[in-house]
């Protein structure tokens, strides 16, 4: 029932208002104000799995590629107005290029993630390019296509293994390293986004988001700013991919799937579209549920549309964004 | 001999579909002109702008800007030449601030070249152009996000967005349309202050006496075609664009 006697007003925290601008450093307290959130999210990840048990240890690291990809959705989305759904394709182009060059030429797996991750950027983007001329709905139908197609190639052609995969892939040395390679490629992803949207560039982006054909007035070349904003978004995925193959020491069509797509998206309504971090935090909630959810079997997929449905109707914001008005206001009820 | 005129079109068409937007309109641009183009609604102005700016690709025809052709070259690249345009419906960036929307133009690569580098601190390079158009009367307003600027502002930051480019040739689509009259008054003196600067102009406008005050030759276009040009009192007397305008000749 609405209670209409009252309602509820919002207002920044002094602290907050204290830590815009030069005063951010007048003093302990406000510099506390401002790392701690960053802190929280860095030393949270980092001391993560020291509490988790070898499962749990390898949901996250699933988790933590997932993470990325959301990284990479929200960024073409809500900064360069690309909505990709052809995620999966940086992780299959990554997975199978250090796949390939690990079982050809025994290459270890630290040296073929970097090769793999630059290696599949450049040729997912090169692929991307003709789609790049297209804008919503039809870009993100024909970026949806790309990793169907690469996996129908594969099995039919019966190239790299066909649909056995190559196996006796090297894996990494340790659980150790599994572990912290994708949570600090997670975290300085994270931060070099943020820095890179502010940055000249990414007010280009922006400007090509929200309006293409003043961008081509002002004398800039939209399409080789998308194309920069697609590598940035595919080396993250590459990366992830790449990771995969020596993380289960495998690559096969799976990489491929359509989970790798499909998840990012409920990941960034689920942590706010638009907030970079959002993504990152849905995409590390939402992986550990699916697995809690695994015996559920098939029926999961209706339990993750209840959640999608629900954070849509209920906090369209995302959790991100609600924890930061949580942080920065306070509220009050205050008589009508 | 005559030096070759800044823009020169010639014979330019387009049709969509069906449609013939522009048939067979030629005009040539001297530095320093004001050319008005007039006529009735859906009679081909704004295809004209997007045809001469790269925006739409003709079916025939040439467009000669300086000298080089530039008749299939990407807008973009036409930009970088020094030939811009404001858009009718305008186009801010609208989850941009106000002076933000002009830092963009001002990373395009003709800013670099004829600012050889050495721009400086860019944020206050927009704010001086904001200053010249006419922002500097209220401090908040280019710290605002561009999409909850009135209509005034919003057509002086396309004005904007054109001078952050150092521009040769500006063409302006129905900059005065649905600003007051008062608005209007403030914004003819930025116009006479670009022709003085040697910024050459071409203006589609609707709002002919304010129009007048300015050109010194127009064209006047009707179904896609040029109808008449020339000095603005005599065009309008002649019967063809009477014609176009009020439907019937008049005797």
């Amino acid at each position: 029932m609405v209670d209409e006697t009252r309602r509820k007003k919002r207002l920044d925290r002094s602290i907050k208002v204290r830590t815009e601008g030069l005063y951010a450093i007048s003093s302990g307290a406000e510099m506390f104000y401002l790392i701690l959130p960053r802190a929280a999210l860095i030393v949270g990840l980092l001391a993560l799995p020291l509490f988790l048990d070898m499962y749990w240890q390898k949901v996250l690291c699933a988790a933590g590629v997932y993470a990325l990809l959301s990284l990479g959705f929200d960024f073409l989305a809500e900064y360069v107005g690309l909505v990709c759904l052809g995620g999966a394709f940086f992780i299959g182009t990554g997975g199978y290029i250090s796949g390939l060059l690990n079982s050809y030429f025994g290459w270890s797996g630290l040296l073929c993630i970097p090769i793999a991750t630059l290696g599949g950027a450049i040729f997912s983007t090169l692929v991307f390019i003709p789609a790049l001329r297209l804008r919503g709905i039809y870009f993100a139908i024909i970026s949806f296509m790309f990793p169907i197609f690469a996996r129908d190639i594969i099995t039919t052609l019966n190239i790299f293994g066909g649909t056995e995969g190559i196996s006796a892939l090297g894996t990494l040395p340790n659980v150790w390293t599994e572990i912290y390679l994708i949570l600090l490629a997670v975290i300085i992803a994270l931060f070099a986004i943020r820095r890179l949207v502010n940055e000249d560039i990414g007010l280009i982006l922006r400007g090509i988001k929200d309006n293409d054909q003043a961008v081509k007035a002002s004398g800039i070349s939209i399409t080789s700013y998308k194309i920069k904003a697609m590598f940035i978004a595919s080396l993250l995925g590459s990366f992830g991919g790449a990771y995969l193959s020596h993380k289960y020491g495998w690559v096969g069509i799976s990489l491929f799937a359509m989970d790798f797509s499909i998840l990012p998206i409920a990941a960034s309504v689920m942590g706010g579209m638009g907030s970079l971090a959002g993504p990152v935090l849905g995409a590390f909630a939402l992986t550990p549920l699916s697995e809690a959810l695994r015996g559920f079997g098939q029926l999961r997929v209706v339990i993750y549309c209840f959640i999608l449905i629900g954070f849509i109707v209920y906090k369209p914001e995302g959790l991100l964004i609600y924890f930061q008005r949580k942080y920065h206001q306070f509220e009050l009820w205050e008589k009508v | 001999m005559k030096e070759a005129p800044l823009l020169k079109v010639v014979n330019i068409s387009k049709a969509f579909g069906g449609v013939q937007a522009v048939l067979n309109v030629s005009l040539t641009l001297e530095k320093g002109d004001i050319l008005g183009i007039i006529g009735p609604n859906g009679s081909g102005k704004t295809t004209l702008a997007n045809l001469i700016t790269g925006f739409v690709r003709p079916n025939r025809g040439t467009v000669l800007f300086k000298g080089h052709n530039i008749t299939r070259t990407p807008p973009h690249k036409i930009a970088n030449l020094g030939l811009t345009r404001t858009f009718q419906v305008m186009r801010p960036y609208n989850s941009l601030s106000a002076y933000k929307n002009l830092i963009v133009p001002l990373k395009s690569p003709r800013v670099r070249q004829t600012r050889g580098g050495k721009l400086g601190d860019t944020d206050a390079v927009a704010l001086d152009i904001l200053e010249e158009i006419g922002f500097e009367r209220d401090a908040r307003v280019p710290y605002k996000i561009a999409g909850s600027l009135p209509l005034g502002y919003l057509k002086r930051l396309e004005l904007g967005r054109c001078f952050a480019l150092d521009p040769e040739v500006i063409i302006c689509d129905e900059i005065f349309s649905g600003l007051s009259m008062s608005e209007i008054t403030s914004m003819i003196p930025l116009m006479e202050r670009l022709q003085i600067e040697g910024v050459t102009l071409i203006m589609i406008e609707h709002r002919l006496r304010e129009l007048f005050r300015l050109a010194n030759r127009v064209i006047v276009m009707n179904f896609g075609q040029k109808i008449a040009e020339g000095i603005a009192q005599e065009v309008m007397e002649d019967p063809k664009v009477k014609k176009a305008y009020l439907g019937r000749e008049r005797s």
